[in-house]
């Protein structure tokens, strides 16, 4: 019988980890911001059907970056268990708090019982009736979970584009004007590799989705989740000097 | 596959199931279901029935109307009920039998287009939605076999296109296309005399509202289940029109002199019924 060499948990966790790390480095970034009229959720993207950014619940959206097929498994899961959870009590009793700790249970028992962690980063967010009451949670492959203030940036450089959103977000920006730091952030690790000017970013491989936060009053609905055309983009864009 | 059967978030397998909130319930947490427990024999105490939801196309899409009351046998037991609900963005579903179940398949129903969408990405093809809800009314139909029978009208418009269409459906689950109007309810014999008289192709929205108000004051006139327009406690019938652009519920503002006029005409002519 083959000897079992003895591993560490602390060799065992950290190698889990650089592998999940080094996936999830692999993609293109996703952002997230809070501006006056809602929460934008954006991401580069160039195809037109296999959504990073997805609906969950009335106030809740998703965002993910990393393998495809491991958090679009946990998209149609969220929508799940928010789905059961409204229908058995109530659509208010659905909260971005709940299904981010939901996910944070699951990912953190796949990391340390699976064969192998997901190598996924999530974005769970949920629209206040004020900015400051908007919630924006990042989940990261160990089950770790985080409350971020305002805006995110995750998946390959994430440092970058966390770091140029930090220098620009403020409170109170209108929609156009979010597009536009968020564009600008989903550049800068292109900036920085020289790769700018051979493979620009442009409307039409973004992905841009929106929350919006008085949706009952002006749409009638409680579904605040609503994707943005391409040329609806380019025309935000474009307005405020870009393009 | 243990944590997928109790509704948690399930590591892999999420992949390759079912778009269906039904159907994912019904393995998961069958408790939940409007239908999903057995009855124990023996005789049912009175429940609250709602009665008359009446249905036509006109030009451009497809309206549906309900009466306001619910009886529990003779006695009225709510005057404000609602009967006609939105399913999506571009249908409604109206009900009549017994209320505490039919407005619990409503949400369900509710809920699995929204689910189905959300899932998938797109929304389901009219027909679809249609056979999702006979397959919600035949799960219900030993719960039918004991009393509580409930019997939906669906209405709504093929996306992409201005055509509004009808589906009726029995206890069994069978699902009927109309093609002009239908009614279903205790005081749905009379509703479609009326619409029988008044319905012309090719209505606008205004006349098929007034045509919709006769019908159901036509109900109230002969069937003691079905509530008429209530003008001492300004209560109208919930009405929802469906056209290309949605589903839209029609104002109380626009039904009051819809039904003011008939009551006038009626006055005017001086007959008993």
């Amino acid at each position: 019988m083959a000897q079992q060499f003895y591993v560490s948990p602390e060799q065992i966790m950290k190698d889990r980890a650089d592998f999940a790390r080094k996936g999830i480095a692999r993609g293109r970034s996703v952002v997230v911001l809070s501006f006056a009229g809602g929460i934008a959720l954006v991401a580069e993207n160039p195809s037109p059907t296999l959504h990073k950014i997805g609906e969950i619940y009335d106030r809740i959206g998703f965002a993910a970056v990393g393998k495809y097929n491991e958090f679009e498994s946990l998209r149609q899961a969220g929508v799940r268990y928010a789905d059961v959870r409204g229908y058995s009590y109530d659509r208010a009793d659905v909260t971005a708090r709940g299904l981010a700790s939901v996910y944070s249970q699951s990912l953190g028992s796949v990391f340390t019982a699976e064969q192998k962690p997901f190598e996924v980063e999530l974005a769970v967010v949920e629209v206040g009736l004020t900015q400051s009451a908007d919630h924006i949670f990042r989940l990261t492959f160990d089950g770790s979970i985080a409350d971020e203030p305002g805006y995110l940036g995750m998946g390959g450089e994430a440092d970058l584009v966390q770091q140029r959103l930090a220098d620009a977000w403020h409170p109170g920006a209108d929609l156009a004007v979010a597009l536009t730091w968020a564009v600008d952030a989903l550049r800068a690790p292109r900036a920085a590799a020289g790769a700018e000017t051979a493979d620009p970013l442009g409307p039409a491989n973004l992905e841009v989705a929106v929350l919006e936060r008085k949706v009952r009053e002006v749409r009638g609905t409680h579904r605040a989740f609503r994707r943005l055309a391409a040329a609806d983009v380019e025309g935000m864009l474009s307005a405020n000097g870009r393009e | 596959m243990e944590s997928h059967h109790r509704g948690g978030i399930p590591s892999l397998e999420a992949a390759g199931s079912s778009s269906s909130f039904l159907d994912f319930v019904t393995q998961s947490n069958p408790a939940l279901l409007p239908f999903g427990r057995n009855l124990p024999a023996g005789q049912l105490p009175p429940t609250p029935h709602g009665t008359t939801v009446v249905a036509l196309t006109f030009a451009g899409g497809v309206l549906m109307a309900g009466d306001r009351r619910a009886t529990m046998g003779t006695m009225i037991a709510n005057r404000h009920i609602e009967k006609v609900f939105p399913a999506d963005r571009y249908s409604v579903l109206g009900i009549a039998g017994t209320a505490g179940i039919a407005i619990d398949i409503v949400r369900l129903f509710q809920v699995e287009l929204e689910h189905y969408e959300k899932i998938e990405g797109t929304l389901l093809s009219l027909e679809g939605k249609a056979n999702r809800l006979g397959a919600m009314v035949r799960a219900n139909l030993p719960m039918a076999l004991q009393g509580l029978s409930v019997v939906p009208l669906f209405a709504g418009v093929e996306t992409g296109t201005s055509h509004g269409r009808l589906f009726s459906y029995d206890v069994t689950g069978g699902r009927y296309a109309e093609r002009e109007h239908h009614s279903v309810g205790s005081g749905s014999v009379f509703a479609r005399g009326a619409l029988k008289k008044l319905w012309r192709p090719d209505m606008d929205q205004d006349s098929a509202v007034a045509v919709a108000m006769e019908a159901l004051m036509d109900a109230a006139d002969d069937d003691a289940a079905t509530g008429g327009p209530d003008l001492i406690r300004k209560l109208w019938p919930i009405v929802y029109v469906v056209t290309d652009d949605g589903a839209t519920r029609v104002p109380a503002e626009s039904l009051a002199p819809a039904v003011q006029a008939i009551v006038d005409q009626r006055t005017a002519d001086g007959r008993e019924a």
